[in-house]
């Protein structure tokens, strides 16, 4: 009843899900495939009140959405490939110290400046482990331009209930494809807002978990509301304030590992599709799973019992759902618009149950199902067909 | 009756990590009998800073404090800014933080003329990381990677923000206390990128390889070389060799970056379809 129903690209689908999460800061810099998302926030984000600025790099756009998250509002940037790389820096420093933001990276064809236009998903492996040191990280990939909208509130919530930046790994091709969307209503999907502190000023530690309604995640006080607190990149104790002493740094970082560990269960979401009697398992993510599911369809269609296992939450990796499908298919296959990056996570947890093959592009061309399927088919028949 | 330092020193954290002789914690006092002189409240003041010994200042003071990454205190102070425009920004910085890895964020705040008070620690050395050259190393001195001496010509901070914008740029040095905490005042009662170049000392990396080696010579020198703007501006340039140019140099009322967004952009937003 009532209800919107709007023809969006996914980067505007990106801009809807940003403004209902409750954005109230963005900063970014123009690059291409994500510009449309800067615009879009432009021209909407100032009638909700909140601020959008156009910074002089990329690194200063992730400071800026640290700073503006730390002062208390929902902050987002965007990029892709190049300026990822760039932000890799302070997006360390969030995760070190869980400042709740997101991330968008719509990703294109690499390394370098690679292919600005292409579509890729070259940057799976760089979403986990592209900042140094050991950190928690959630990358999320959503396959559709409807599912870029609530995937976006997802990440948003995500972040601030756990307090941990999220990365939101779009490519090219759902990024600047159109589709139709409804447009959600007020309470219809649910928004989380960051744990505030209930202590005392004088008493706030911005790493203190002792008094915390949710185990291991800090309650998170902003700058100007009488909580004077220090935030480091250094190794810091709960207090904040730096240390060297190396019983503390280990216990500070392992406390957010640990974090993340505990509340894995509730950042992670996959599609199964036709998973029920497969004996082949495809395993695909991203705007690549809309050629693996028509590709499931085909193979059905010829009595090949084929099904799909649909990551959406990438990072923190699910392993249990590779192991689960290991156990009963034939053969794994994964395909990806990369030299087979997620593939490695899906070997590691097929733990040799389950033979793992890739099907890749990099020549900045989708993949089509019947390259999937034509896979399948050599893999079962033994044979090219 | 003495100043009391304390009440805006956070307890437990001193003593600080500079060395002997070093001029930061001389311009921390300034600081704090500025804010002091203006009856700012500790909590609607946030000190940022990015990597190096005078980055390490927010740390000891009692406020909305965040220690950056190297170069990135602007990018992630413009955000403080513009999330919460009720607080007064400080930004404290080296001078390599400030006008090397930090050089593009320096002269974009400036040009966007945002509310923010950039104090420079300038004593022309990598401090923090064992005496390396910075971009305002003399041209002939010597730093653990400038072996035979500088060939890299130094950046006049100054200049450097007048050009890129900045509506408040003042310069003092460590020695002159009560000329650094009445500059210090000025900026951050301006509104707009203000801008204060305050000439340090480093005893214990300029001073290994260049002379003066001790750190009361060496802030002899800052007392006997610095010359006041007025009095400079009548002398040629000869006589200025060398010389450190004290006071302000630019003031000037432009439209402020985040009083614009808010009473202009997000009105006019609301206002269309």
């Amino acid at each position: 009843m009532g209800k919107k129903a709007l023809l969006l690209s996914g980067n505007e689908s990106c801009v809807e899900g940003a403004l209902y999460a409750g954005l109230q800061f963005y900063a970014g810099y123009p690059i291409t495939p994500s510009s449309e998302i800067a615009e879009g926030l432009s021209r909407k984000l100032p009638k909700y009140g909140g601020v959008m600025i156009q910074m002089e790099d990329e690194i200063a756009s992730m400071g800026a959405i640290i700073g503006a998250s730390l002062a208390g509002k929902k902050s987002m940037t965007a990029t892709s490939g190049p300026g990822f790389s760039l932000k890799q820096e302070n997006f360390g420093f969030a995760c070190f110290n869980e400042v709740p933001c997101v991330l968008v990276n719509v990703m294109r064809g690499g390394p370098s400046t690679g292919a600005p236009t292409g579509p890729s998903q070259g940057d799976v492996m760089q979403a986990r482990w592209g900042t140094h040191g050991d950190h928690p990280v959630v990358a999320i990939a959503p396959n559709s331009v409807p599912e870029i909208l609530t995937e976006t509130v997802r990440s948003f919530n995500i972040s601030e209930k756990y307090r941990v930046p999220v990365i939101l790994l779009l490519d090219e091709i759902i990024a600047h494809m159109r589709e139709r969307v409804i447009l959600p209503e007020k309470g219809e999907l649910e928004v989380i807002d960051r744990l505030k502190p209930t202590v005392p000023p004088d008493q706030y530690k911005p790493f203190d978990i002792s008094n915390t309604p949710m185990p291991l995640v800090p309650p998170m006080a902003a700058y100007g509301t009488g909580y004077r607190f220090h935030v480091t990149g250094l190794n810091h104790r709960t207090d904040g304030f730096p240390t060297n002493n190396g019983e503390l740094i280990e216990k500070e970082l392992l406390r957010i590992m640990q974090k993340m560990a505990m509340y894995k269960k509730n950042m992670l979401k996959h599609e199964e599709y036709m998973l029920d009697d497969a004996e082949i398992g495809i395993v695909a993510y991203g705007s690549t799973s809309r050629a693996a599911k028509y590709a499931v369809n085909v193979l059905r269609s010829e009595g090949i019992k084929a099904g799909m296992l649909r990551y959406i939450t990438i990072w923190p990796f699910e392993e249990e759902a590779v192991e689960k499908l290991a156990e009963k298919v034939k053969f794994i296959v994964v395909p990806e618009l990369n030299l087979g990056q997620l593939i490695l996570e899906v070997e590691r947890c097929a733990r040799g149950k389950a033979s793992v093959y890739g099907v890749n592009r990099v020549n900045i061309e989708i993949i089509h199902p019947h390259e999937i399927i034509e896979k399948v088919k050599e893999l079962l028949h033994g044979i090219r067909v | 009756m003495a100043f009391e330092y304390e009440k805006y020193i956070r307890k437990g954290t001193l003593p600080h990590i500079w060395c002997p002789g070093c001029g930061h914690g001389i311009v921390m006092k300034s600081l704090l009998r500025a804010i002091e002189g203006l009856k700012l409240d500790k909590n609607d003041i946030a000190v940022i800073s990015g990597i190096g010994c005078a980055s390490r200042l927010p740390g000891y003071l009692d406020m909305n404090t965040l220690h950056t990454t190297h170069g990135r205190a602007l990018a992630f102070a413009t955000g403080i800014k513009l999330a919460n425009p009720k607080l007064k920004v400080i930004v404290v910085s080296g001078d390599g933080d400030a006008s090397a890895i930090g050089g593009n964020h320096l002269i974009h705040a400036a040009r966007r003329n945002i509310d923010i008070t950039l104090l420079i620690f300038n004593n022309s050395i990598y401090g923090m990381t064992g005496g390396q050259v910075a971009p305002t190393t003399p041209i002939g001195a010597y730093a653990s990677t400038m072996t035979y001496g500088n060939i890299d010509p130094p950046f006049d901070i100054v200049r450097l923000v007048e050009g890129a914008g900045a509506t408040f740029v003042a310069r003092t040095t460590s020695y002159h206390t009560a000329q650094t905490e009445q500059l210090i005042k000025q900026a951050m009662t301006h509104k707009g990128f203000a801008v204060v170049d305050i000439i340090d000392a480093c005893p214990t990396y300029f001073g290994r390889k260049n002379a003066p080696k001790e750190a009361y010579d060496m802030m002899q020198v800052q007392k006997d070389n610095s010359i006041p703007l007025q009095i400079a501006q009548k002398k040629k340039p000869e006589e200025l060799q060398g010389k450190i140019i004290t006071g302000i140099f630019v003031k000037k009322e432009m439209p402020e970056y985040t009083d614009t967004y808010y009473n202009t952009i997000i009105p006019k937003a609301m206002g269309s379809k």
